[in-house]
């Protein structure tokens, strides 16, 4: 097998949280946000993330951008690994990895015109470049994401919500990135507009030959354009492939919830099927369960889930999943 | 500078065929709007460029030179040198004859100076300074801000005092104290905002597509600062103001044959008790109309620029 173009092994991202009466001497609690991530992402794959708020997706974004520290493991882009690189050539890989935003209109600068935005990835990473080089490029990215070139000199507040994820996919394209990472980039947007985003991303990402990894906690937003999908659950990773063999035959108990839990346009199946709500809510991460995080949650859990934490099992086809007794106890598929 | 203020690419022409790119309606146009409607603000910043006008071309008008002694008014200023269209001394004379239009111009241009070299000074130093020390945080932050605790704790009109006396009274002397002293609350403040504007997401996207600090401050934060900036600037020219207006109303600001404000308003009072009013008010009267300017056109600003009216 060759080398994929990002290989992510055992990623963990911790934040030290000092409780609220706590002594400034008090050593801070670590809060484990991602822990022990694996996943490989091929050169034009595009790699769906889905869960829960508050999962640890868009800690995992950010780690994988470099804007938050990771704590352990290693992110190897094309085999050099991210998280241990000099400053310099960090900042010059910073340019193939790209993200999209989640709050359209938070991700623009209220005080630059949608040109100017657009602008600045070139600015920093091809500074030698002439202006009207820049102008071009900048107009010709507007058009390819569906805005009207002469929109340049319009500030950020009057466009629509759609419309700024629009600038922000312009920004994020503008270098030519290998790697988009969209962080629910429509979870923000009107339902009418989010098809139109999605379509846009997922048209680009072929057309262009970008890699994507799409975070969503939507799973029928992400079988649409993904190819492959990792479900998320308390900054771990509950199961990983193809998205077809996810969505159709999910191993996981907390994927089949997931999929039970989707809607189906059909309303003679919606009324008639029952659908397994998970009960509860996400526990603390600040004090996750032993064994398997979702064990206080899964219907078919069983006091061994408490002793260890379970490891990928391979489902054959690159389908893993981190549950020892799916498929077992008589309990069936999920409907969906 | 030229990071901050040079943004035109897109003001030039686009290439044909795109037809004509109509310029986008940005936050100044807005808080513009906003304080055009605000009559009190309009009016005082009216105030404000007449007393300009009169600083810097009042002397043209006036009828007598600001260093001339007007001999026949000496011994008789309090029965004589009472404001008078037809001798010339619009404002009367001072104690010594000389006449005090002439002398209210002088001293208005001095303290008007004041005023914008502390703001100045404090925009520019205060600003790029708390911005800094915001934005990178830790440890630097920590001793940037301890620094300016220190600088605060100082007593500082005691010390202007003392450079005063040691280094002898000047006008220069004046301003670098003033540009010692003015730009600590601008740095808190900005301090303040900064740390406000980082975390929110388009300053995290500058960082994930790779921008520089030095670039993230200048263009990101900086111009998001502006309006908080600016109105404490315009209450920050009246302070300025009154704290050259104190030193010299104790006889250690500008001096002779300078004047200011607030010279003119102690030469004045001294001379209350021989009846020559008008040496106190109507320097007073410029020293309280311009601070009063100040104060609305700085309400009026921060009405407009309100971050949270957006």
């Amino acid at each position: 097998m060759s080398e994929p173009l990002l290989r992510v092994r055992d990623l963990s991202v911790t934040f030290p949280v000092r409780g609220r009466e706590g002594w400034p001497w008090a050593r801070p609690r670590p809060l484990r946000a991602v822990r022990d991530v694996s996943f490989d992402l091929a050169a034009g794959e595009s790699l769906g993330i889905v869960g829960e708020s508050g999962s640890g997706k868009t800690t995992l974004a950010r780690a994988l951008i470099g804007t938050v520290p990771a704590a352990a493991g290693e992110a190897r882009w094309q085999g050099e690994d991210l998280l241990r690189m000099p400053p310099a050539a960090r900042h010059r890989h910073r340019r193939d990895i790209q993200m999209v935003f989640q709050d359209p209109l938070a991700a623009l600068d209220p005080r630059m015109t949608a040109g100017e935005i657009i602008a600045e990835p070139l600015l920093v990473h091809e500074p030698r470049l002439a202006r009207r080089e820049v102008r071009a490029r900048v107009a010709q990215m507007m058009e390819r994401v569906g805005l009207l070139p002469n929109q340049v000199n319009r500030y950020p507040h009057e466009f629509s919500g759609g419309q700024c994820q629009r600038i922000n996919i312009a920004r994020a394209l503008v270098v030519r990135p290998r790697l988009v990472v969209c962080d629910e980039p429509v979870s923000a947007l009107d339902v009418s507009v989010q098809a139109q985003v999605i379509n846009l991303l997922g048209d680009l990402g072929r057309d262009l030959g970008l890699a994507l990894i799409f975070i969503a906690h939507d799973l029928a937003v992400v079988k649409h354009i993904c190819d492959r999908i990792l479900v998320f659950y308390l900054g771990r990773a509950m199961e990983l492939g193809a998205a077809r063999d996810v969505v159709r035959e999910p191993r996981h108990p907390y994927t089949r919830a997931l999929v039970a839990a989707a809607p189906i346009p059909d309303p003679a199946i919606e009324r008639g099927r029952r659908t397994a709500v998970l009960e509860g809510d996400l526990p603390s991460p600040l004090a996750p369960p032993s064994g398997c995080v979702f064990r206080t949650r899964c219907p078919i859990a069983r006091p061994s889930c408490a002793a260890a934490i379970p490891p990928m099992q391979d489902f054959g086809g690159g389908h893993l999943a981190a549950c020892p007794h799916t498929g077992q106890a008589g309990h069936g598929e999920a409907p969906g | 500078m030229t990071l901050l203020f040079g943004r035109r690419m897109f003001r030039e022409p686009l290439p044909p065929g795109t037809g004509d790119a109509p310029a986008g309606r940005s936050l100044w146009h807005d808080a513009r709007a906003r304080f055009v409607r605000n009559r009190a603000a309009v009016a005082s910043l009216v105030v404000l460029l007449l007393v300009t006008l009169f600083a810097l071309f009042g002397d043209f008008v006036a009828a007598w030179s600001n260093e001339e002694i007007d001999w026949s008014m000496l011994g008789s200023v309090a029965e004589n040198g009472a404001p008078s269209l037809a001798n010339g001394h619009w404002f009367g004379v001072d104690e010594l004859g000389r006449d005090l239009f002439a002398r209210t111009v002088q001293g208005t241009r001095i303290s008007l100076m004041v005023g914008i070299v502390g703001a100045l000074i404090s925009v520019v130093v205060g600003t790029l300074y708390g911005a800094t020390a915001g934005y990178f945080g830790g440890r630097l932050d920590g001793v940037m801000m301890r620094v300016v605790d220190v600088l605060m704790a100082i007593p500082y009109m005691f010390v202007l005092i003392l450079f005063m006396v040691v280094f002898g009274r000047s006008i220069l002397m004046l301003f670098i104290g003033i540009g010692l002293v003015s730009w600590l609350d601008m740095a808190r403040i900005a301090r303040g905002q900064t740390l406000n504007i980082k975390h929110r997401e388009f300053v995290e996207a500058a960082v994930a597509i790779g921008v520089r600090p030095r670039r993230i401050i200048l263009r990101h934060i900086v111009p998001n600062l502006l309006g908080v900036v600016i109105v404490y600037a315009t209450l920050l020219v009246p302070s300025m103001i009154i704290y050259e207006s104190f030193i010299s109303f104790l006889g250690l600001g500008v001096q002779e044959p300078d004047t200011s404000w607030g010279a003119l308003i102690n030469d004045g009072a001294s001379q209350m008790q021989y009846g020559t009013l008008w040496q106190l008010l109507f320097p007073l009267f410029f020293f309280v109309v311009t601070l009063f300017s100040l104060f609305f056109l700085g309400d009026g600003l921060r009405d407009a620029l309100d971050p949270n009216d957006r």
